[in-house]
């Protein structure tokens, strides 16, 4: 599979011109004119779903649900207010790819996100930015602001009646917020804890009104699928795995940064275009999606494509596209331990298995790491996880007790010696 | 409302679409373990004890949360069911301190009830057990933060019931602890509630503490003096001492809640001040002697005294029994000057008035009223559980106007407020009573004549001529105003502007 052209990029292209983020520069190459045709009619909402379905469009958050689906369920009919929140909230650890989008390209967000708005019928949008980023909240601020004044933002777009309002939010740096009715919770000013679902956020979301909460680089998205239509974009990409998308490559690769590729692409690509594995080593695993997917070995990986179809038949799931590279000095305890005391702080506390579970884990664990493992730790750590698994309110306890789990299933070996030892053998 | 047929445990049960698996099981007397959940607080599923096995769901779901639908199949002691239950008590426990033995809630605890169950015999968990630092909640409330198990019914019980919201969770994941604002006390006239909702000894009784166990205690059901709600009340006794008392459920007066005064004023039984045997004083000195002694003495003097010269007071807190033989025993003597109403005023309504005062409607309609109007009331000290079923009314859209003579916050919306001088009660009742009968192009009653319709008793007259259900309500202070029968004559008057308006209720004592 060939890599994509300049033209051919969805979300990063702006990165090539000077002043990426300013509107000149968006607009100069075509920007808005999506929008201009949705406002004035010439695109039915139904046809945009029908586009967003046949792109197969799936959320670039991590859950990699279908874009054109989930904007269905919404009551577009229903009567009074509703809610386009684009979630920005980009606290997983190896993610970085949203705030690329907030700061090279933020006027194809606002477009996707007007959009969304009049196809569900929100008047009013919230962009939720991670609190640790707070200078792209700040760059940010700057994109609906000239949109404002350029005519793209407010009431009367374009002259027709449709009215669209964004206002950009920014939390402080809570990794459960990232949750989307954490969220919300976060947006009315209340403690970023997750609701209990259902009610889903289609019918019960931001203020109780009817609310669709997308990821950043899915918004981003949708004025490309309107303006090219769904099936390149499906062309772009794989079936059932449209588009090209964002990775954030990281970790023990000479050149780690944001490389966006089409889905489908083998990960030995990838990784030569990162600049692969750091000389004089060997890829030991890899994180595919972000600190919650499990890893997956280096064998399986390599065989692996970068897409959602192909990373789950391996076993763990494509996620935010956050992809974590370890070579073979990495000690897979100690990366545990550094990722269980992640979930470990970032546990809201609300329901019991992940507020009292994810401290035991890691208690454990840095015993483990510190010489102090005892013979019994391995089941139980495996028992603990287990019980967290498929009991908690939100995902972020499932997301702690994967990896514990897959560790042990995979470097289970690395864990016994330094139980036995008290020291690693990497 | 469609009628939905579910399976619970095997046990076919047809149940209404809105309920949840819990209401499903409790209306089929099947007990589900849980912590978070309580009948009059709103849902949190966070306590995650309730797991319960639903066909073809792929994980355990908790029962408080999860609506029933149609065929739905639930285990509740299931092995899968179990384990998940047994995996949340597990975490309970790992950081629950185990001080059972000097835990005042030890006998009635939720969670020793159910690990009892639920829980092991030992415990895998050997890292480090949480501490949280205690929090002064005041002279009521005694804490011990580290047994909390973050049901959060406390803090629900706040923002729900109690009306303002002094307790939260600050913190997150393990280092999320219960806490009161800026270090500031629990104020709140129904504070004392939290101890009953807490499932564990977190937050206990602070004059109980240390007192008794409560298997020691025999109960004896009472109903509460203080207020004219009657609260059901629950004695707790030891050694013909009351040691402690607590809510005697009664859905139709003050369901399982109790105010603060009816909770602990059971501190001033034994206080030194009281009087425990009879004494006569003489030249000047108090001295202790028989009860024969004392009641022929009484006796004796009583009958030097011309029968038009005596008179008996009672508190109106007394039994109703005392108070007739009391007005027997004044008659018998061949004397009329007998009253309870000792703070009361103006008499002149005295042989208007037909019939005994009541509130002229059950005490559960007060939490669904559409229109009220309180005059002279200092609603949530004179009476806070008829304040909380009003805050009640008021969030389920119900308007509430007050005219009143001082501040009082109501913690909850008010609709329209009338703070006047104290001599001016009843002639802003009159503007009321005058604007509704302009509202409703009637003559204006000759006792709301000197009234004035401004705009606030315009809004008021608005509002309690909407809605279907209403009542006006007269306060202890308005009872014992000095104008008591025309703020009592103006209020008839109201809710007779037109027939369908209920008759007026008195809250006063």
């Amino acid at each position: 599979m060939s890599l994509l052209t300049p033209d051919q990029k969805v979300c990063s292209w702006t990165q090539a011109f000077d002043e990426p983020a300013s509107l000149a520069t968006y607009v100069a190459h075509g920007g808005y004119q999506a929008l201009r045709r949705v406002a004035s009619g010439q695109i039915s909402c139904d046809a945009i779903i029908a586009e967003l379905k046949t792109s197969a469009l799936r959320g670039r958050g991590g859950a990699g649900f279908p874009t054109g689906l989930k904007w269905s369920f919404m009551p577009r009919a229903f009567p009074g207010d509703k809610y386009i929140v684009c979630n920005s909230d980009e606290g997983e650890p190896g993610t970085f790819k949203d705030r690329d989008i907030l700061r090279y390209n933020p006027h194809q967000l606002i477009e996707g996100m007007a959009i969304a708005g009049y196809v569900l019928g929100a008047k009013v949008g919230y962009n939720y930015i991670h609190g640790e980023i707070f200078e792209v909240y700040d760059l940010f601020e700057r994109a609906p602001t000239e949109a404002r004044e350029a005519g793209y933002l407010g009431d009367n777009l374009f002259g027709t009646d449709f009215s669209f309002q964004l206002h950009a939010h920014h939390g402080y740096g809570a990794y459960i917020c990232g949750e989307e009715t954490a969220l919300l919770e976060s947006i009315e000013g209340k403690k970023g804890q997750p609701r209990f679902k259902p009610p889903f956020p289609a019918s019960f979301g931001l203020y109780g009104k009817p609310t669709t909460i997308n990821n950043t680089e899915t918004l981003a998205s949708v004025p490309w699928i309107v303006q090219h239509g769904g099936q390149a974009f499906l062309e772009l990409g794989k079936p059932n795995n449209g588009g090209p998308k964002l990775f954030s490559v990281s970790g023990h690769v000479n050149r780690p940064g944001n490389y966006e590729v089409p889905l489908g692409t083998p990960f030995s690509e990838l990784l030569e275009m990162a600049g692969g594995v750091r000389s004089g080593h060997q890829l030991k695993a890899v994180i595919p999606g972000g600190s919650s997917a499990p890893f997956l070995p280096a064998a399986t990986m390599m065989d692996c494509t970068m897409d959602f179809d192909s990373i789950a038949k391996a076993g763990s799931m494509l996620g935010s596209g956050a992809v974590i590279v370890m070579d073979d000095t990495v000690c897979m305890v100690r990366a545990l331990e550094r990722l269980s005391y992640f979930y470990f702080e970032e546990s809201c506390g609300q329901c019991t298995p992940c507020r009292e579970g994810t401290g035991w884990m890691y208690r454990v664990i840095h015993r483990i790491e510190h010489g102090q493992g005892r013979p019994e730790d391995m089941d139980l750590l495996n028992s603990v996880a287990g019980r967290i698994i498929g009991h908690t309110i939100c995902a972020l306890g499932d997301a702690a007790a994967m990896p514990v789990q897959s560790f042990l299933k995979h470097f289970g070996h690395e864990f016994e010696h330094h139980i036995e030892h008290g020291r690693c053998m990497v | 409302m469609t009628t939905l047929n579910i399976e619970i445990d095997g046990c076919a049960l047809q149940v209404e679409s809105g309920d949840t698996i819990m209401d499903a099981a409790n209306r089929a007397g099947i007990t589900i373990p849980h912590f978070c959940y309580h009948k009059k607080l709103s849902i949190a599923a966070n306590c995650r004890m309730c797991l319960v096995q639903v066909e073809k769901a792929h994980k355990p779901l908790p029962a408080c949360a999860t609506p029933v639908t149609d065929g739905m199949k639930v285990y509740t002691r299931s092995e899968y069911a179990i384990n998940a239950q047994k995996g949340v008590m597990e975490f309970l426990l790992i950081n629950h301190p185990l001080d059972c033995p000097i835990c005042d809630q030890g006998g009635e605890c939720t969670l020793q009830d159910l690990a009892v169950g639920y829980g092991g015999s030992s415990s895998r968990y050997q890292e480090i057990k949480r501490v949280v630092r205690d929090k002064n909640l005041g002279p009521l409330i005694a804490t011990d933060m580290t047994r909390c198990i973050h049901c959060t019914r406390c803090i629900r019980f706040g923002q729900e019931i109690g009306g303002v919201m002094e307790l939260g969770m600050a913190g997150r994941g393990e280092h999320a602890e219960v806490m009161p604002f800026l270090e500031s006390q629990m104020t709140s006239e129904l504070s004392g509630n939290v101890i009953d909702l807490c499932p564990v000894g977190a937050l206990t009784s602070k004059p109980f503490r240390y007192t008794a166990r409560n298997w020691e205690l025999s109960n004896r059901p009472s109903i509460s003096p203080h207020d004219s709600l009657g609260s059901n009340l629950e004695v707790q006794v030891k050694n013909n001492k009351v040691m402690r008392v607590l809510p005697r459920e009664n859905e139709d007066v003050n369901e399982c809640w109790l105010a603060d005064r009816d909770r602990f004023s059971y501190d001033g039984l034994d206080t030194a001040e009281r009087l425990t045997r009879p004494m006569i004083k003489q030249n000047g000195q108090w001295t202790a002697t028989t009860w024969q002694t004392a009641l022929e003495f009484v006796a004796d003097k009583l009958k030097a005294i011309p029968a038009e010269q005596i008179g008996a007071l009672s508190t109106p807190y007394r039994p109703a029994e005392e108070l007739f033989l009391l007005q027997k025993l004044m008659r018998g003597m061949g004397c009329g000057n007998v009253d309870h109403r000792l703070r009361q005023s103006d008499f002149s309504l005295d042989d208007k008035a037909h019939g005994g005062f009541w509130l002229g409607m059950p005490v559960t309609y007060m939490s669904r009223l559409n229109r009220m109007l309180v005059v002279g009331s200092n609603l949530r000290k004179d009476h806070p559980l008829m304040a909380h079923r009003i805050r009640e009314s008021v969030r389920w859209h119900g308007q509430l106007n007050m005219i009143n003579a001082h501040e009082d916050e109501f913690l909850g919306k008010v609709h329209a407020k009338r703070i006047v001088a104290p001599s001016r009660l009843a002639v802003t009742l009159a503007g009321v009573c005058r604007a509704l009968a302009e509202l409703k192009n009637l003559p204006v009653p000759d006792i709301a004549a000197h009234g004035v319709a401004d705009d606030i008793a315009r809004k008021m007259a608005e509002s309690i001529s909407g809605g279907e259900t209403r009542a006006v309500f007269l306060g202890n202070m308005a009872q014992h105003h000095p104008d008591y029968s025309q703020i009592h004559a103006l209020a008839q008057e109201v809710t007779t502007v037109r027939r369908q308006f209920r008759r007026a209720g008195r809250s006063g004592q």
